[in-house]
């Protein structure tokens, strides 16, 4: 338990934010319950019922109707606030390991360098390697390790943007970590999901994690430099895109050979206009941006 | 997994509730889970037996109630059911369909003592 905040995160590391967040659980055993779907309980009254004599009471049903992740949405909405009110628009880059995200970045950064502020935070579970190669191109970087934690939620990008202070009016990339499953279900206040296919990967991605393509706003084909010697079917790949998103936009590019690079830059730079429109963050003379 | 951090918010939240509400141990946990919630039942289960030790949940059992998957179906205009989400519509055939229920998670009730 994070005594700073009251989080449980486990094991992550934020860089820059150093205080503990190691409650390691002992993984043990299990114990066997039996998970009888009966419903027939006796309710002894609803709601806060606190009206029993301490120690030994009866049974009773407590009313709690709670999202589970309701924390997390809260942390979420607090990091949209932030963003909004400073003028950031937040993305966050979902896909499978190895899909090109951090190569999309790194490009994306060397073609936007001294036209727009930038930064990224960049979730792995082990090592600052992602970070390092952001770094390389000269945004401010800022890595989160969540160790066995399989996505990145609210409460450690609400961290890493106290350590990061990205610049208003900037660009603020969240490359989450490498899955397709896991990340769908944690709102981190960004203003879109953009999630990253590759053609190496069947075109049934879309339909075989619904959850994530149908949260996104944008997809990305990546890697279409190699459609030439795959058998990956875009058209059928664009149509069970739109089975799960009807009408979603897809972008189809090479982050290496720099195809369609520019669409998926101008569609930056013009989201990022559109959310700024009446914004003091937009007035900024672009010559004050640094890279 | 996010099964292993979904199974720490419910304990969290049962942690709390047993400090606002007064009750020390917990027999049964109530949980509604939409269709589309991304959740697997068994990791859930897996998980939340070994998160929950050593809180007042331990040892308590999970029932899980359903939430079936539900659409508003653009052509027909109105709610339709659908087993996945790239299901068609299945009055109309169409996939012009927007997911209106079934990504529910919520702790409902406890059978506590
Ligand atoms: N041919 C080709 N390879 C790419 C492209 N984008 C990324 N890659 C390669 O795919 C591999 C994984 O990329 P990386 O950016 O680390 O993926 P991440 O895990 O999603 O961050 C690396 O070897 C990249 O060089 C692309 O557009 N074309
Ligand atoms: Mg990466
Ligand atoms: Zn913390
Ligand atoms: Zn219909």
């Amino acid at each position: 338990m994070c005594t700073v905040c009251g989080c449980g995160e486990g094991e992550t590391r934020i860089e820059g934010h150093e205080h503990e967040h190691d409650h390691g659980h002992d993984h043990g055993h299990a114990h066997s319950h039996d998970h009888s779907h009966s419903r027939d309980h006796h309710h002894y009254g609803q709601g806060p019922a606190r009206a029993h004599a301490p120690g030994m009471g009866q049974q009773r049903m407590v009313e709690i109707e709670q999202d589970i992740l309701g924390k997390n949405d809260r942390y979420a909405a607090g990091n949209r606030q932030h963003f909004a009110d400073r003028g950031i628009l937040a993305l966050n880059l979902v896909s499978s390991p190895g899909s090109g995200k951090t190569t999309l970045l790194t490009a994306t950064l060397d073609a936007l360098a001294g036209e727009l502020p930038l930064a990224v935070i960049e979730g792995d579970q082990e090592t600052s390697n992602d970070a390092d190669r952001i770094r390389a191109t000269g945004a401010p970087a800022l890595q989160i390790n969540t160790g066995k934690g399989c996505h990145l939620d609210a409460h450690m990008v609400g961290h890493a943007v106290e350590s990061l202070e990205p610049a208003d009016g900037s660009v603020l990339f969240i490359e989450n970590v490498g899955n397709l499953v896991c990340p769908a279900a944690f709102d981190l206040g960004e203003a879109h999901k953009v999630a990253i296919l590759s053609v190496t990967e069947g075109e049934d991605k879309p339909i075989k994690y619904p959850d994530m393509f149908q949260a996104a706003d944008l997809i990305i084909l990546n890697k279409i430099d190699l459609l030439p010697y795959l058998q990956f079917d875009v058209a059928k790949c664009l149509e069970y895109a739109n089975r799960v998103k009807p009408g979603v936009q897809v972008l189809q590019l090479s982050a290496t050979s720099g195809e369609g690079m520019e669409n998926w830059l101008q569609w930056i730079r013009m989201t990022r206009e559109a959310r700024l429109i009446g914004h003091p963050a937009l007035q900024l003379p672009s010559a004050a941006v640094t890279a | 997994m996010h099964e292993m951090a979904i199974s720490e918010s419910i304990v969290q939240i049962i942690e709390e509730q047993a400090e606002a509400q007064n009750f020390s141990e917990v027999k049964t946990v109530w949980l509604e889970i939409g269709r589309f919630a991304g959740i697997e039942i068994e990791a859930l289960r897996f998980t939340f037996d070994v998160v929950s030790r050593n809180s007042v949940a331990e040892g308590s059992s999970l029932e899980i109630i359903e939430i079936p998957g539900t659409a508003w179906c653009l052509e027909c205009g109105k709610n339709v059911d659908i087993k996945q989400r790239f299901d068609p519509c299945p009055e109309c055939g169409g996939f012009q369909l927007q997911v209106s229920g079934g990504e529910e998670m919520r702790i409902k009730e406890l059978e506590v003592n």
